[in-house]
C-alpha cells in the first residue's frame, strides 16, 4: 500500500499533462498519427504468443514496469506480443540466443516452469514477491531448468525480458506522459532550450507547494 | 499502414522519389540489366552515395544500389521512436567475444542514404597526425593518404553539407570557416560548457550536418530533438537530400529495395556485375567496375559471400585481411541529474563537444583519443538505458524514468585500436536471402579499457563540478564499425590501396568505413565522404591514364 501512494505521489510530477492533447497540433504530423493511433489500438489479447506464454509475460510486465492503479493501463504485453508477430529485430542476436519469438516462447515457458518446480504453481499465480526473486534469480544467470534448453538465463534477461518491456511500455503515449516528454514534434519543434526553459506546449512539471499551477498549465497544452 | 516504400521499389520506370515533395517525383536515368555500366555500386550511404554523385558528375554511367527503401522523409517519417527503426539495419545478425557488439540502431542502416539517415550529424576533421597513427603517435597503422590532401576534401565536403559549426574550431591546423553558423545551445550543451570550464578545458559547439539557416527546398533544423531516429523536416543533411538528388541529376541510377549478395568474377579474375534480389527475383547486373560501400559488416560479408574456385577465401583476400581489423568506438557515458530542468530531448542531441582529449597527449596511459559530447536520449533509448546498463526495473526503474527531464549526460566516441582478432566471419546460417550472415566477433584490449577509465574518470569529475547528482556510468556501449578491409601501401598488408582500388582484382573498388586502417576519437561520417570524394578525383586522374577498366 506504502509502494503505492508512493508511485501515486510521484506520478503527479506532471499533473493533467497529455501527451495526446496535441494529437491535432501542429507537433502531430500525418504519420505520426497513423502509427500512433495503431499501437492505441493495441489490446491485451495475444496474436502471436499462446493464452499461457501471454498470461506469464503480462505478469513478468507487472513486475518490471509497475504501473498505478489510477489509470488506465498501458497493455505491455499486447504490444510485445505485436512486435513479434511482426518479427521486429534488434539487428544483433548474442550468441546462445534464438530469434526473437523463439526466445520468448522459451523464457516464459522456462520461467513458468521454475516456478512450478519451487511454488507448485505457475508463474502468474505466485506472489509478487516470489515473482521479483525469480526474477532477480533469472537477472543473475542462476536459472537452469531443463526448459531453458541451453539459452542462458541471464543473456534471455537482459537483452529480451528488460529491453522487450521497457521499450514496450515507453512505446505508449500514456509513459510518455508520466515522464513529463514533449512527444512527437513535428514540424513545430521548440524553440526554448535552455536551463527551466519550457516552451507552452511542454509538460509543466509539479513544484512544491504550486501543484495547482502545473495542473492548471498542463491542461492548457496543446 | 501506408505505403512507405518498404514494400516494392519506388525508383524505376524513369522516376526516382523526390525527397523535397510529399508524393513527389523527379525524372531518373534508367539502365538496362545486361548494359555494363561503368561503376556498380553497393550501397548508398556516407561513402556510396557521395561516389555515385561524383562518378555521375564526372561522367560516368552509374548505377548505385540500396537494401533499403526510398523514404520521402517529410511523408514517412514519424516523430516515434519504435516507427523509425525502420531505418536500420535489423537483419539476423550474430554478436559473440568478450564484449559483444550491439548492432541495429546507432551503427547501421537500411535505406537510401545509409545510416545517414539517422546519425547524430556530428562532422568532425580527423586529427592531422592520426593519418599516420603508426609514424607519429606509435600505435595501429599509418595511412596510405597525406592530411594536407585530407583536408582539402573536408572542405569540399563541409560545403556539400552546409556544415553549421563554431567561427574558430579551437582544435587542429586552421580550416575554413564553416558555411552555416552554428546552433544555439540546449541545456544540456550548456553543462558540458560549465563542466569543461570548471575543469580548465577547452569546449566547442559542435559542427553539425543540419541547417542552420534555409537552403534550397530544405528548412532550417526546428530542434525537435528526434535526430538519430530520422529527420522529418530535411534540415538534417543526410546523404539521401544531398548527394542523392545531385547523383540523380547527374544521370545516376539508383535502386531501392535492392539487396546484392554476390559479386561475379570471369575467369580472369575481374569483376564483371552483381546479382542482386529485386521484387521476388535474382537480377545479374553487368559492370565495368563494382564499388563496394556496405558498410564495416556488410562489405566483408558480400566480399567473403563472393568466394570463387579462383578465389576460395572471399574476393580481394589475399592478404587474409577482409573481416579482420574491425573497430568500433568506444561510446561509454557518465549520466547524472540537475536539480534545474535540462529536458535534453530538444534540439540535436550533440549541440556542445570537447575534442580536448584527442589533441591533447600529456596525462594518458594509453594510446588514441576521445571527443565527449552532450547527450539528449528520447524516452525509449533512455528508458532501454537505465534497464540494461544501468539494471533498473520494477519500481526503480518507472521512478528514475520521472526524473528523465533532468537528466544530463555525457558521452564519448573514443579510439579503439585495430586488432585482427576482432572481425567479421560468416555464420551458418542464412537470412531472408538465403545469404550466410554475419558472425561480430569483439574484444576490448588492455589499451582500450585505459581510455575507457579515463574518459569516465574524466567525464565524472565534469559532471561533479556542475552539482549533478547520482552519478552513474553506463560502461558497455560502442558506436561506429570501421576497419574491415583497411587501405595501406602493401598489398600483403592491406586490402585497398590509397584510392580504394583492391590489390587483387583492379576493377574492383571498395569505399567506406571499411577501408579506415584506425579510428581516432571522432565520428567518421565526414570522413568516409572526404575519401569518396578523393576516390572520385582518383578514378577520373586514372582513367585519363587509360587504367581504369572502361571497355
Amino acid at each position: 500500500m506504502l509502494d503505492r501512494n508512493a508511485e501515486r505521489g510521484a506520478g503527479d510530477a506532471y499533473p493533467g499533462y497529455d501527451v495526446l492533447a496535441k494529437w491535432r497540433g501542429p507537433s502531430w504530423n500525418e504519420k505520426t498519427r497513423e502509427v500512433v493511433a495503431a499501437r492505441l489500438q493495441v489490446g491485451d489479447t495475444p496474436q502471436f504468443l499462446t493464452a499461457e506464454e501471454f498470461e506469464i509475460l503480462a505478469a513478468v510486465a507487472d513486475r518490471v514496469v509497475p504501473q498505478p492503479c489510477s489509470r488506465s493501463p498501458v497493455p505491455v504485453a499486447g504490444l510485445l506480443d505485436r512486435k513479434l508477430r511482426a518479427g521486429v529485430l534488434d539487428g544483433y542476436r548474442a550468441k546462445g540466443l534464438p530469434r526473437d519469438g523463439e526466445a520468448w516462447r522459451r523464457g516464459l515457458r522456462a520461467l513458468d516452469a521454475e516456478a512450478r518446480a519451487r511454488h507448485d504453481r505457475g508463474f502468474a499465480a505466485i506472489t509478487d514477491a516470489d515473482q521479483d526473486d525469480l526474477l532477480r534469480r533469472c537477472e543473475a544467470g542462476e536459472l537452469d531448468a531443463p526448459e531453458w534448453a541451453g539459452m542462458p538465463s541471464r543473456t534471455f534477461f537482459k537483452h529480451r525480458l528488460l529491453r522487450d518491456i521497457a521499450l514496450a511500455y515507453y512505446s505508449h503515449p500514456t509513459a510518455w506522459s508520466e515522464v513529463g516528454w514533449g512527444g512527437p514534434a513535428s514540424p513545430r519543434g521548440y524553440v526554448r532550450l535552455d536551463f527551466n526553459d519550457r516552451d507552452p506546449w511542454e509538460a509543466a512539471e509539479a513544484k512544491p507547494g504550486r501543484e495547482a499551477d502545473a495542473l492548471r498549465t498542463n491542461r492548457n497544452v496543446r | 499502414m501506408s505505403d512507405d516504400g518498404r514494400h516494392s521499389p519506388r525508383a524505376r520506370d524513369g522516376r526516382a522519389p523526390d525527397v523535397f515533395r510529399p508524393g513527389g517525383w523527379v525524372s531518373m536515368k534508367e539502365y538496362s540489366d545486361h548494359e555494363a555500366v561503368d561503376f556498380v555500386i553497393v550501397g548508398t550511404g556516407a561513402g556510396g552515395a557521395t561516389l555515385a554523385c561524383k562518378l555521375a558528375e564526372y561522367g560516368f554511367s552509374v548505377v548505385a544500389l540500396d537494401a533499403g527503401p526510398y523514404f520521402r522523409p517529410l511523408e514517412d517519417f514519424a516523430s516515434d521512436e519504435s516507427e523509425q527503426t525502420k531505418l536500420y539495419w535489423t537483419d539476423d545478425r550474430i554478436v559473440d567475444g568478450d564484449n559483444p557488439l550491439q548492432l541495429g540502431s546507432n551503427n547501421s542502416g537500411k535505406a537510401v542514404g545509409g545510416s545517414t539517415v539517422h546519425f547524430a550529424m556530428v562532422s568532425l576533421r580527423f586529427r592531422p597526425e592520426w593519418f599516420k597513427a603508426r609514424t607519429k603517435l606509435g600505435y595501429g597503422a599509418d595511412w596510405p593518404i597525406d592530411w594536407r590532401e585530407m583536408w582539402a576534401y573536408y572542405t569540399e565536403v563541409e560545403q556539400a553539407l552546409k556544415i553549421s559549426g563554431p567561427v574558430n574550431y579551437p582544435w587542429g591546423p586552421p580550416r575554413p570557416r564553416y558555411p552555416y553558423r552554428a546552433h544555439p545551445l540546449n541545456a544540456a550543451a550548456r553543462a558540458l560548457a560549465r563542466g569543461c570550464e570548471a575543469l580548465g578545458i577547452g569546449w566547442t559547439e559542435t559542427p553539425l550536418a543540419t541547417l542552420s539557416a534555409p537552403r534550397g527546398l530544405a528548412h532550417p533544423c526546428v530542434y525537435r530533438g528526434f535526430c538519430v531516429t530520422g529527420c522529418s523536416t530535411n534540415a538534417k543533411q543526410s546523404a539521401l537530400v544531398t548527394w542523392i538528388p545531385r547523383a540523380l541529376s547527374a544521370g545516376a541510377e539508383i535502386r531501392d529495395l535492392a539487396m546484392v549478395g554476390r559479386i561475379e568474377t570471369d575467369a580472369n579474375g575481374l569483376a564483371v556485375g552483381v546479382h542482386y534480389h529485386r521484387q521476388d527475383k535474382w537480377r545479374f547486373q553487368r559492370a565495368r567496375n563494382v564499388v563496394v560501400a556496405g558498410y564495416a559488416i556488410e562489405t566483408p560479408r558480400l566480399l567473403l559471400n563472393s568466394a570463387t574456385d579462383k578465389f576460395p577465401s572471399g574476393l580481394a583476400n589475399s592478404s587474409g585481411l577482409v573481416g579482420k581489423n574491425l573497430m568500433a568506438q568506444a561510446n561509454q557515458a557518465v549520466w547524472g541529474e540537475m536539480d534545474e530542468e535540462v529536458r535534453s530531448y530538444k534540439g540535436p542531441p550533440s549541440l556542445a563537444i570537447t575534442e580536448h582529449w584527442n589533441y591533447e597527449d600529456d596525462g594518458k596511459d594509453f594510446f588514441g583519443g576521445y571527443a565527449y559530447m552532450s547527450q539528449g536520449p528520447l524516452p525509449q533509448l533512455w528508458a532501454n538505458t537505465q534497464a540494461t546498463a544501468h539494471g533498473l526495473w520494477g519500481a526503480r526503474l518507472v521512478q528514475e524514468m520521472k526524473r528523465y527531464n533532468h537528466v544530463v549526460g555525457l558521452k564519448i566516441v573514443g579510439e579503439m585500436l585495430p586488432q585482427e582478432n576482432n572481425r567479421v566471419t560468416l555464420a551458418d546460417e542464412r537470412d531472408q536471402y538465403g545469404l550466410r550472415i554475419p558472425r561480430v566477433t569483439y574484444s576490448w584490449c588492455d589499451n582500450d579499457r585505459r581510455l575507457i577509465d579515463h574518459s569516465i574518470a574524466f567525464m565524472s569529475r565534469a559532471l561533479s563540478a556542475i552539482h549533478a547528482k547520482n552519478i552513474w556510468v553506463q560502461e558497455d556501449d560502442t558506436c561506429h564499425l570501421n576497419g574491415t578491409a583497411r587501405m595501406g601501401d602493401r598489398p600483403d598488408s592491406s586490402v585497398v590501396n590509397a584510392d580504394c582500388r583492391s590489390w587483387d582484382i583492379p576493377n574492383l573498388w571498395i569505399c567506406d568505413g571499411s577501408v579506415f586502417p584506425t579510428v581516432g576519437g571522432a565520428n567518421p561520417s565526414l570522413t568516409i565522404q572526404a575519401i569518396a570524394c578523393r576516390t572520385a578525383d582518383r578514378i577520373r586522374a586514372l582513367s585519363r591514364l587509360g587504367e581504369v577498366n572502361l571497355n
